[in-house]
Parts: structure tokens; sequence; C-alpha cells
């Protein structure tokens, strides 16, 4: 590893809750991403249900 | 104009309309800081400026949501959008209603809490003069808070997070231009600034406000 | 009063959600197209730019190794102040051309500078942390950052208060809007504000002195990076909000139907 010295500390952290913070927003993402797209795909089927039988 | 000012003060004096209730809490807040504090003539000294600022701007947000609320419940706010009065107007009316009974008395009221938190001989002056400039901005600015939040049942909370931001600018010019004063610094800066602040806040958050109540009353 | 106005919104939205579709249909095909390479992308420079930034660059002068924490810092402070931006833009657009998805847009974006916000807040307190000795001082960057956050709540929680998607959408654009005026309005009162601090130059993060090559390419591809994860998390967030909004319409329509 890399001779970070009197700072590493710093350095870690630092660099460890950016990936982390964005990770967690991509977590977050996904799962809010694929919720929509389950309850748009449900909604759209019984709407479509809903027409056929028309 | 007048009419429509002179019926918000009434409303506002009347015995549900919170007009003393703002003083309260200025007072409370006041009293409170020494006892977080300490209770220390030197360190309160310093910082009197500071939180008689503070104070004044935070028993502002208490009285905000009264500015539209009520109207908008029972539905006048809807007859003052058909009236010939433009909603810009309206809008700022409302304001000095709210910095009438609420701006206004703790500016009157500040110098003596100074009294309170050791504040020096300049400061009477200065904490009044900066919160004579600076009140009138600080209900603008929550008129157009009050103005976005007026269709929400339970909006103070929320009110108060979108408003406060909003403070930071008129807060830091106006405690500043007291403090420096205070010490013997010259404070014109500061001092130009908060009037700045004011007269824009006047002149053109009536329009955005305006916006909004349009916006909620769709 | 209640019940004409009713009835003229029900009419609204069953007109709305029709041709309201017309421009997020062309969205959702453009972003999906486009998504799979924007990911890539996306990954690929920001671990180039990162993995350069934090191995292989030397130490500097005043900062020693700490400067490593440049790479991180200033990305997502620039990226912080651009979110803003992109969302007051797409706040004017929603307003002037109601296109919807440019409202969506905003709200999609919030969430993403916030994030860079807290990053950039929370690099900056640890890197002066070694030389400043305490976990915070009232720096006038770090100041405007926790102010910009508190905008950036703010906003998040109006989108979140208001049931009607579309008054929500107009509510918070002129709140971006205005509020945008006193956020530039505090950096300038908060930098006069600190002046009465004597510390000074010492305390300046100013990540301008360390121009050179060694830093500036490896700083450049990380700034690119957090530029295309902010694009990407955009297009997904967007989509998604999309969807949920035909949701929202398509579920007004189905109480309608059953009223």
């Amino acid at each position: 590893m890399l001779e970070l010295g009197k700072y590493a500390d710093a350095i870690l952290w630092s660099w460890g809750i950016t990936l982390g913070l964005l990770l967690l927003l991509i977590v977050l993402t996904w799962v809010q991403s694929r919720a929509a797209k389950r309850k748009h795909d449900e909604i759209e089927a019984r709407r479509k249900a809903g027409e056929a039988m028309k | 104009m007048i009419a429509l000012l002179i019926r918000d003060l009434r409303l506002a004096i009347r015995a549900g309309g919170g007009f003393g209730l703002g003083l309260a809490f200025f007072l409370i807040v006041v009293t409170l800081v020494p006892f977080g504090v300490g209770p220390e003539s030197d360190i309160l000294a310093r910082i009197a400026p500071g939180i008689l600022w503070v104070g004044a701007l935070l028993a502002c947000l208490l009285s905000l949501d009264r500015i539209f609320q009520l109207d908008f419940e029972d539905g006048s706010l809807d007859l003052l959008a058909t009236a010939p009065l433009p909603m810009e107007g309206t809008v700022a009316i409302k304001a000095l209603a709210h910095w009438l009974t609420t701006g206004l008395p703790m500016v009157l009221a500040a110098p003596a809490l100074g009294v309170l938190l050791n504040m020096p001989a300049p400061g009477h002056l200065w904490v009044f003069v900066t919160l004579l400039l600076g009140t009138p901005a600080l209900s603008m600015i929550g008129a157009f808070g009050a103005a976005l939040t007026v269709g929400l049942k339970r909006g103070g909370l929320l009110l108060s997070l979108l408003v406060l931001p909003l403070y930071v600018p008129t807060l830091i010019f106006g405690a500043e231009a007291a403090t420096r004063a205070i010490d013997g610094f010259d404070n014109a800066g500061p001092l130009m600034m908060l009037a700045g602040i004011t007269l824009a806040s006047v002149a053109l958050l009536p329009f955005a406000a305006a916006a909004a109540l349009r916006i909620n009353l769709r | 009063m209640s019940a004409p106005k009713q009835r003229t919104r029900q009419a609204r939205d069953n007109i709305n959600w029709l041709w309201e579709w017309a421009n997020p249909v062309k969205f959702m095909w453009f972003s999906g197209l486009v998504l799979p390479y924007l990911v890539g992308l996306t990954a690929l420079v920001m671990a180039t730019g990162m993995i350069w930034g934090f191995f292989f660059t030397p130490e500097a002068e005043n900062f020693g190794s700490s400067v490593k924490i440049l790479f991180v810092h200033v990305p997502s402070a620039f990226m912080a102040i651009s979110a803003w931006f992109m969302m007051v833009v797409a706040s004017v657009i929603w307003l002037i051309r109601r296109h919807h998805v440019s409202a969506l847009a905003a709200k999609a974006a919030a969430p993403v500078g916030t994030v860079f916000t807290l990053i950039a807040l929370a690099t900056g307190a640890l890197w002066g942390q070694p030389m400043w000795g305490t976990w915070w001082v009232w720096d006038p960057r770090l100041t405007v950052f926790l102010i910009l956050f508190l905008f950036y709540l703010g906003y998040m929680a109006l989108w979140a208060a208001i049931e009607d998607p579309d008054t929500a959408a107009d509510l918070t654009a002129v709140l971006a809007i205005v509020g945008s005026v006193f956020a530039i309005l505090s950096r300038y009162a908060v930098n006069f504000w600190n002046q009465g601090l004597h510390q000074g130059a010492s305390l300046s993060l100013d990540a301008e002195e360390n121009v050179s090559n060694d830093y500036w390419f490896p700083l450049l591809l990380v700034m690119v990076g957090f530029f295309l994860f902010f694009v990407t998390m955009i297009f997904i967030r967007t989509r998604a909000e999309i969807r949920l909004r035909r949701v929202h319409a398509l579920e007004l329509r189905e109480r309608m139907a059953d009223a």
C-alpha cells in the first residue's frame, strides 16, 4: 500500500465516506427504480385488461 | 388597500390573533439563552446583538402561517384573488400587517431586552436600527414562504425549514452591523446591504409570493 | 366551491395524462437506449480517475499526502453546485414550456445534489481537521455548502409535502428560483461574516494552488466521472419519476371510474 503517513485517517475516511454515500445513493436509486417499474407494469396491465374487456 | 390593512390588523390584535405571542416568545428566547450559556456578563454582552437578532427572527417565524392560512381556509383568499386589488398588492399589505403586529413591537422591545443581556450602551441604538431595517425583510420573506405552504394543513415545520435558510443573509448583515458598531468599527457596509435586502425583498418578493398563491388557489 | 372545482380537475386530468405522455415517451425511449453505455462510461472514467488520483499522485507541499482528498472534495463540491444550477434551469423550463420531463428531472436531481453536498461537507471537514485541529470551522466555503444543504432539504421536503404533482412542480420551481437568489446572496454574506476570523488564507482549501499536471489530469477525470455519474443518476431517477407520475395519473383514473 501507499505511504499515507499522518494523514492516513483523514484520507481513508474521506474516500470511504465518498464511496459509501455514492454507493448508498446508487442502491436507493436502484430500489426506487425497480419499485417504480413494478408499480407501473402492474397498473398498465390492469388498464390493458380493463380496456380489453370493453 | 387601506381597508385590507385595517382588517388584517384588527384580526391580528383580536383575542385569537396571536398579537402578543410573538413578543412573549421573543422575551422567552432572550431569557433562555443565559440559562443555556451561563450568566457571565461579558460573554452575554458580546453575543447580545446576535441573540436579539436570532430571537426576533424565530419569533417572526411563529406567526407566519397566519398571514394567508386563515383566509385560505375560509375562502377569503379566493375572493381577494378576484378583487380589483392585484395579488401582489394583497401580499404586500398582508406582509405589512404582519410586520406591524410582529416585527415592529419586537423592534421597540429589543433595546429593553438588551438590558437582560448586558448589552453595551451603543448596542441599544444599533440593535434598534438594524432590527428596524431588517424586520420588514423578515416579514416579506416569511410571507413568500407562507404563500408556498398555504395549501398544506400542517405546514408549520416545513415553513420554518424553507424560510430559515432564506433568512441567513438578513441575519448576518443585521447582526454584523449592530456588532461592528458596538465595537466601534464602521458598519456602513452591512447596514447598506441590510437596507438593500429589505428594499429588494419588498419590491420583488410580492411577485413570487403572488405566483405561489395563484398556484395554490387553482 | 369544491364540487365545480373537482369536476374541472377531473376533466383536466383525463386529457392531461394523454398528451403529457408525448414528451415523456420520447425521453423514455432515448434514455433507455443510452443508459447502458452511460453506466459503462461513468464507471470507466470514475474508476480511472479515482485510482490514478489515489494511488499514483505525489505528496503536495503544504498538504502532504492529504492532497489526495482533493480528488473527492473538489469534484463533489463542483457537482453540488452544478446540480442546483441544473435544477434551476429545469425549473424555469418547466414554468415556461410545461415539459413534464423537465419538472421531474429537477425533482430527480435533488437527492443527487444533496449527496454531493454532503460529501463535499464531510471531505472538507476531514481535510481541514488535521490542519485546523477541530472537526468543523465556519470557513466561508464550508459554511456556504452547509446552507446549500439546507436549501436542498427544503426543496425535497416541499416536493414531498404537496400531493398534486403539477402544483408541487410549480411551487418547487418557484422555490428553486427564489432560493437561488438567496443562496448567491448568502455566499457574499458568509464571506463578509467570516472576515472577522483572523485566520484568513491558512484555512483556505484553495485547490487552485495545486494545479500542477500531476494532479490536474486525474482531477479532471474524476470531475468528468462525477458529472457522468450525475447524468446517469438523472436518467435513471427521471425514468422512475415518469413511471410514478403515470402510476399516479392512472390510479386517479381508476378511483374516479370506481366512484
